[in-house]
């Protein structure tokens, strides 16, 4: 299919991004990877009237370090992201969520900063974005703001994103060698969604579990936090009981939607056994 | 003519049976074919389709004036337009007297009964305009009850799909092995048997997915119309446009150009095809559609869709006694090409190898508001071994046997062919015992047995199961008479000629019209070795009904065996027209010559030879023939078999169950086909490998599911899962050669056995490895939900949720047809 | 409608185009090149796949304008003169397509693959096409194409066996 008409506006610099959006009227897309976008625009489930495009900006794409922070620019690419030394140090758990975001061709043009912009709850990254409590820097029309994972992801497709405003780079921590991580995907077709996910990063000391990051991929219409699990691994011994008594408790608090591929419970099933798993590949056990 | 001082011919080596490379290859891995899609002529519109967003309702409202007025639009088409002239898609298998056939319309009139039913057509000078101006049309529906549950639909006083039939059964058809004389009374065995084994058996509903979605250009010239379409049966297509159109038959010319993958799924007189043909004569312009994936998943016919009800009967030894089968065939909302045919198809093929003294089939085929059904690779085939295969692991349950060896207990030994089944048909050769030793060293059976053994007893979160499949097929469709006898519109048989060119060069035209399947090359190497020229020397054309003008055109694996065999015919006919110019060449007599490597020879006469390409020279020139012929040796051959060729095999699948996910993944699978004899290696081994892709495919991944409203869910390939490389295992496969003795090739057939045999061994595996944990089905396709819940929750993993996956807004086929919805502001990278 | 220049298969253009355009449509219907072909509407099946600017991208999910001042590489682009492309050649040399319509994608994809990875395992292989369905060949044989064409664009001799040899022992 082809997409409905539109306008088509490619900036060079974020400035000129903003400004173009704010004199773009009310139905304007911002196109990214557009690995999302244009199969939707083709499906005619959206019909924007002006689409901006972002890939000509140099300054949103790319990976740096800023104290204990990466920055990764909202326009890098799953490839770069799969290629950046920086992320390949401290950046494990998104390395291995973005291995697994549908195939090549589509990481050679979709973005980290598309794909949270998006927020579907089916996505890859957003869990890992909010299990790493990632830092959101949005620019707008008045300028910059950072606004944290746990407030980035409001609904279904749906962010903290204002009218005007773009995402433009997040921060992320780096996990340095106390940290193990996993990012466990269940799906039935290797290009597909996840129909679950969940993403673990375990930092121990001693034989002990010091802090816990669990983000749950597609368990609702947000991304979300796996926190009974987190508290309950707080102190606990690195041993498959105490992470299986942890799991089971991962899906706590979810009320994940039924589809095709898996009906409530059974997303919540998935969510415990996949979080043991994760646990216990991210702890080494 | 050549004289050589040499008169000892060497033959050379055979053609048959070598794994030569492709002809079609080079145009096809340089993108220099054609597609129906990359034809462009002068002045060409393009043709975009409304469909029904909804399953059951009456148009009451259609106003396509402002669609009229969109920029570039010619012209705008509804049913109403085209009520007097677009007649009723036809179905050629009318299965029983009394079958109801409701009519099918090639765009509603009034009233749609299936979510992706064309509505109206737009025609506009390019292809965004036409889809464009789609959204300019204003049509109201007033609901209508959405009958889509086959079991209810058959109960009295159910909705009723086709407001003017009486039910929303179209057809009650019934063999019985008593009746017809092929073996004793069911009811009775069943009576007397020690055991009986009852089970309810849902082959869900399946989409083709041919990778080339629909195309078609019509051109027309004066008169005459020129339609290039992406079909299987260009032959068939121009037959049946015809009567359905009143264009003459002679004034009308299909061709098939590169078709890329059919499976069944182009073997229709498709509804885009009419009206394209109709656009055309109207504007008298060239007018082209082609069709998007999500319009080809839900508006080209779908196949499988069947629920069986199947009881076998065996006495404690473990000998079966009887089969009974009943079926609901779902229809579809209308009856395609051959709708009906495909259950009628498989109903010969229930009682797979074995030596069943009684058989009871019956079927319905029921109307529901979905998209009509039709053939599927196998069409109705794989139905029908999915049943036997699934029910004889349930025997061997039941009576606590190995599934293997009841199998051996019971399949027809290898000395007893030719061997009449209780369904009538007359098996040709093959040994099954051979083939499953075979597939059991493949696949490395025992150690797996062992494995399986020591995960079991450990408490291994992931068990293993290992499934048979020990079956046959029925391929070479069809004798003439055979398809007389079961209604069928049409004949079997197929044709091809061969054209001797003066330089030497022979063209092959074949009524049989390939989409993948290799015809050029396989038919090359069949007629290098017939005529003794050089395989490059051969160019083989078809699909095109100018061209080549007699044709039943491509699926059953019929081509090689009933097509392959026309051409091996020609090719004789020709020798035997060569011979006698040779003869008079040489000065001798025909008795006297013999024919190898390409020459004929004067038996005792070393040197004096001539070479059947310098024949065809001196036959073009014509100065010097003999008295009484035609000046030429080009021939002419019509094959019509007297049987089916039956190719047999054993397929055994290793499969590893997740019990905590229900995930499960193949670990190994092997496979023994019987196809007779082997023209090309390399192509059947491929056909194996694809048709095992789809058969897995039919057992793991593929279900069309529409929702209580009739939508169909899985409308793009988000969810409808075609699978990827990733998702299938490595395929070991083998050969055993029983020759089949109904052709001059000894071939049987192998496009389809795949795909039929695959499914019930990759259940049965699923089965095998859980089945200790008290499950006895799962329906397919075995998603890791089914799975798991059968584990955990009993019964056969139950309904999936008919809600989509939420990927790309929650994309299904209401929203596909240019209708925008509420979900239309949520998509996108904002 | 939107003025774009672009390389493809060697040969520089200029269009007018609307923005709306999928490249994979500019490709077929403004420049001919129909090599290259549409199988699906969500970026599933990989059929349309070519390269922009050296990396293998879905030309249905490119819009036209976006690979303005880029360099396309098509089907129809890789052979050198009458030389196929060892990927070319492999996918003849073993099979590895039926009908033939994923063929191009997948022989881009397959291109991409191995310049990321000269020596695939089968597994690697498999993962490495999972965005090109294929529904003829069940991929095997595809797979063997690409390892082979990876060993001869690495230089070594030929790691897989020759098909006659597989098909043989299959």
């Amino acid at each position: 299919m082809i997409p409905a008409a539109f306008d088509y506006a490619r900036p060079s610099t974020v400035e000129e991004a903003l400004q173009v959006i704010a004199e773009g009227g009310d139905d304007v897309k911002v196109l990214a990877g557009g690995q999302s976008l244009i199969p939707v625009m083709r499906l005619r489930l959206a019909a924007p009237e002006l689409v901006v495009d972002l890939t000509r900006i140099p300054e949103l794409r790319g990976v740096r370090e800023d104290g204990d922070a990466l920055v990764v620019g909202a326009m890098t690419t799953h490839s770069d992201v799969l290629t950046d030394p920086l992320l390949a140090r401290y950046g494990q758990l998104l390395v291995q969520a973005t291995e697994t975001v549908a195939d090549r061709q589509v990481r050679h043009r979709g973005t980290f900063g598309g794909a949270l912009a998006h927020a579907d709850p089916a996505g890859d990254l957003p869990a890992v974005a909010l299990a790493l409590d990632a830092e959101f820097v949005l620019a707008g029309p008045s300028g910059r703001r950072t606004v944290p994972a746990t407030e980035f992801f409001v609904d279904y497709l749906t962010t903290a994103l204002e009218e005007g405003e773009l995402l433009v780079e997040i921060r992320l921590p780096k996990l340095g060698e106390d940290w193990g991580v996993r990012y466990e995907k269940f799906n039935r077709v290797a290009q597909a969604w996840s129909i679950v996910a969940v993403a673990a990063a375990v930092r121990r000391e001693g034989g002990r579990i010091a802090e816990a990051r669990i983000g749950l991929t597609n368990m609702g219409s947000t991304p979300l936090r796996a926190t009974a699990t987190e508290q309950a691994l707080l102190g606990a011994d690195v041993s498959l009981e105490a992470v299986t008594a942890a799991a089971a408790l991962a899906a706590d608090g979810t009320s994940p939607s039924s589809d095709l591929n898996a009906q409530a419970d059974y997303r919540q099933h998935l969510a415990r056994v996949l979080t043991r798993r994760a646990l216990a590949a991210a702890t080494g056990l | 003519m050549t004289v050589t001082e040499d008169a000892a011919t060497v033959a050379p080596a055979k053609e048959v049976g070598q794994a030569r490379r492709r002809k079609e290859d080079a145009r096809l891995i340089t993108g220099r074919t054609t597609w129906t899609d990359n034809m462009v002529l002068p002045g060409m519109l393009h043709m975009s389709v409304l469909r029904s967003p909804v399953a059951h309702a009456r148009i009451t409202h259609l106003d396509v004036g402002a669609a009229q007025e969109r920029p570039n639009v010619v012209a705008v088409l509804t049913g109403r337009d085209l009520a007097e002239e677009q007649g009723s898609i036809p179905c050629a298998w009318p299965v029983t007297p009394d079958m109801v056939n409701p009519g099918h319309p090639s765009v509603a009139v009034d009233q749609v009964n299936h979510v992706g039913e064309a509505v109206a057509l737009v025609i506009a000078r390019s292809r965004t305009a036409a889809a464009d101006a789609l959204e300019a049309i204003d049509i109201d529906y007033e609901s209508l009850p959405v009958v889509l549950d086959m079991e209810e639909a058959v109960t009295g006083g159910a909705d009723l799909v086709h407001g003017h039939t009486e039910s929303n059964t179209s057809f009650h058809w019934v063999f019985d092995a008593g009746e017809a004389g092929t073996g004793a009374d069911t009811e009775q065995a069943f009576a007397e048997a020690d055991v009986v084994v009852s089970r309810r058996f849902v082959q869900q509903r399946l989409i083709p997915a041919f990778m080339e979605p629909r195309s078609v250009v019509v051109q027309p010239s004066g008169d005459n119309f020129t339609l290039w379409s992406s079909t299987q049966i260009p032959h068939i297509l121009r037959v049946m446009l015809a009567m359905v159109t009143g264009i003459p038959e002679h004034k009308l010319r299909v061709i098939a150009p590169d078709v890329g993958g059919g499976f069944g799924g182009k073997l229709q007189v498709n509804p885009e095809e009419v009206l394209c043909l109709l656009a055309a004569r109207r504007l008298g312009k060239p007018v082209k559609w082609t069709e998007t994936r999500s319009e080809s998943l839900m508006s080209a016919h779908h196949g499988r869709d069947q629920i069986q009800y199947i009881d076998i009967a065996a006495d404690r030894e473990g000998n079966v006694k009887g089969l009974r089968c009943r079926i609901l065939a779902d229809m579809g909302a209308y009856l395609r090409l051959v709708t009906p045919g495909v259950p009628v198809l498989g109903a010969f093929m229930f009682v797979g190898i074995y030596k069943f003294p009684a058989y009871r089939f019956e079927c319905d085929g029921v109307f529901t508001n979905k998209v009509p059904t039709d053939a599927y690779r196998g069409a109705g085939r794989p139905e029908a071994t999915f049943a036997i295969e699934r029910i004889m692991d349930e025997l061997a349950v039941e009576l606590g046997m190995d599934p293997l060896e009841l199998r051996r207990k019971n399949w027809i030994d290898a000395a007893e062919f030719p061997f009449t089944t209780a369904a009538g048909l007359e098996y040709d050769s093959g040994d099954y015992e051979a083939a499953t030793q075979q597939a059991l060293q493949l696949l490395g059976y025992d150690e797996l047995r062992a494995e399986q053994q020591r995960r079991r007893e450990s408490g291994d979160p992931v068990q293993l199961g290992i499934g048979f499949s020990t079956f046959t097929e029925m391929c070479g469709l069809a004798p003439s008479r055979v398809l007389g006898s079961l209604s069928y519109g049409a004949g079997g048989w197929e044709s091809a000629s061969i054209r001797m060119l003066p330089t030497g060069k022979v063209e092959v035209v074949a009524g049989t019209t390939p989409h993948g399947q290799g015809h050029e090359t396989a038919w090359s190497q069949i007629v290098a070795d017939q005529l003794g020229v050089p395989f490059e020397d051969v160019e083989v054309l078809h699909g095109d009904t100018a061209v080549s003008s007699r044709g039943m055109d491509t699926y059953g694996s019929r081509s090689l065996v009933v097509g392959g065999t026309a051409v091996v015919k020609a090719a004789e006919k020709v020798v035997a027209k060569a011979r006698t110019i040779a003869a008079h060449m040489l000065e001798a007599s025909e008795d006297d010559l013999e024919f190898t490597g390409g020459k004929f020879s004067v038996r005792g006469t070393p040197g004096a030879s001539v070479g059947i390409q310098e024949v065809a020279l001196a036959v073009f020139a014509s100065h010097d023939y003999p008295e009484g012929i035609e000046p030429t040796i080009d021939a002419e051959a019509t094959f019509d078999p007297e049987n089916f060729s039956f190719p047999p095999g054993t397929h055994i699948c290793a499969m590893e169950v997740d019990t905590e996910t229900g995930f499960v993944k193949i670990r190994k699978y092997a496979s023994v086909d019987d196809v007779g004899t082997i023209v090309n290696p390399l192509i059947v081994e491929g056909q194996v490998h694809g048709g095992l892709a789809q058969g897995i495919a039919q057992a793991l991944y593929e279900e069309a599911i529409y929702d209580a409203d009739g939508n169909l869910t899985t409308g793009t390939f988000v969810d409808y899962l075609v699978p990827s490389a990733a998702d299938l295992p490595h395929f070991d496969t083998g050969n055993t050669v029983h020759a089949a003795p109904g052709n001059p090739l000894g071939a049987k057939g192998v496009g389809e056995a795949g795909c039929i045999a695959s499914t019930p061994a990759v259940v049965n595996a699923a089965l095998d490895a859980v089945r200790h944990l008290g499950v006895t089905d799962i329906r397919m396709p075995l998603t890791p939900e089914r799975v798991w819940r059968a584990i955990h929750q009993g019964g056969d993993g139950g309904d999936r949720a008919t809600a989509g996956s939420n990927a790309y807004g929650g994309a299904q086929t209401e929203t596909t047809a240019g209708v925008s919805t509420p979900a239309s502001a949520l998509g996108g990278d904002k | 409608m939107t003025q774009i220049t672009v390389r493809v298969d060697g040969q520089s253009y200029s269009d007018d185009v609307e923005p709306r355009t999928l490249l994979v449509h500019y490709l077929r219907e403004q420049l001919g090149k129909v090599g290259t072909v549409v199988g699906c509407d969500t970026s599933n099946c990989g059929a349309c796949t070519v390269h922009l600017d050296g990396e293998a991208v879905k030309s249905c999910t490119v819009l036209a304008v976006q690979a303005d001042g880029g360099t396309v590489t098509t089907i129809e682009g890789i052979a050198d003169g009458g030389t196929l492309h060892p990927m070319q050649k492999a996918f003849h040399d073993m099979h590895g397509l039926q009908c033939g319509f994923c063929t191009p994608g997948m022989i881009m994809a397959s291109i991409d693959l191995v310049g990321d990875n000269p020596d695939p395992s089968e597994d690697e292989v498999r993962e490495g096409i999972e965005g090109n369905l294929c529904r003829c060949t069940g991929y095997q044989n595809i797979v063997r194409a690409v390892q082979q064409a990876a060993a001869e664009m690495r230089g070594a001799s030929t790691g897989a066996p020759s098909t006659t040899e597989a098909v043989a022992q299959s």
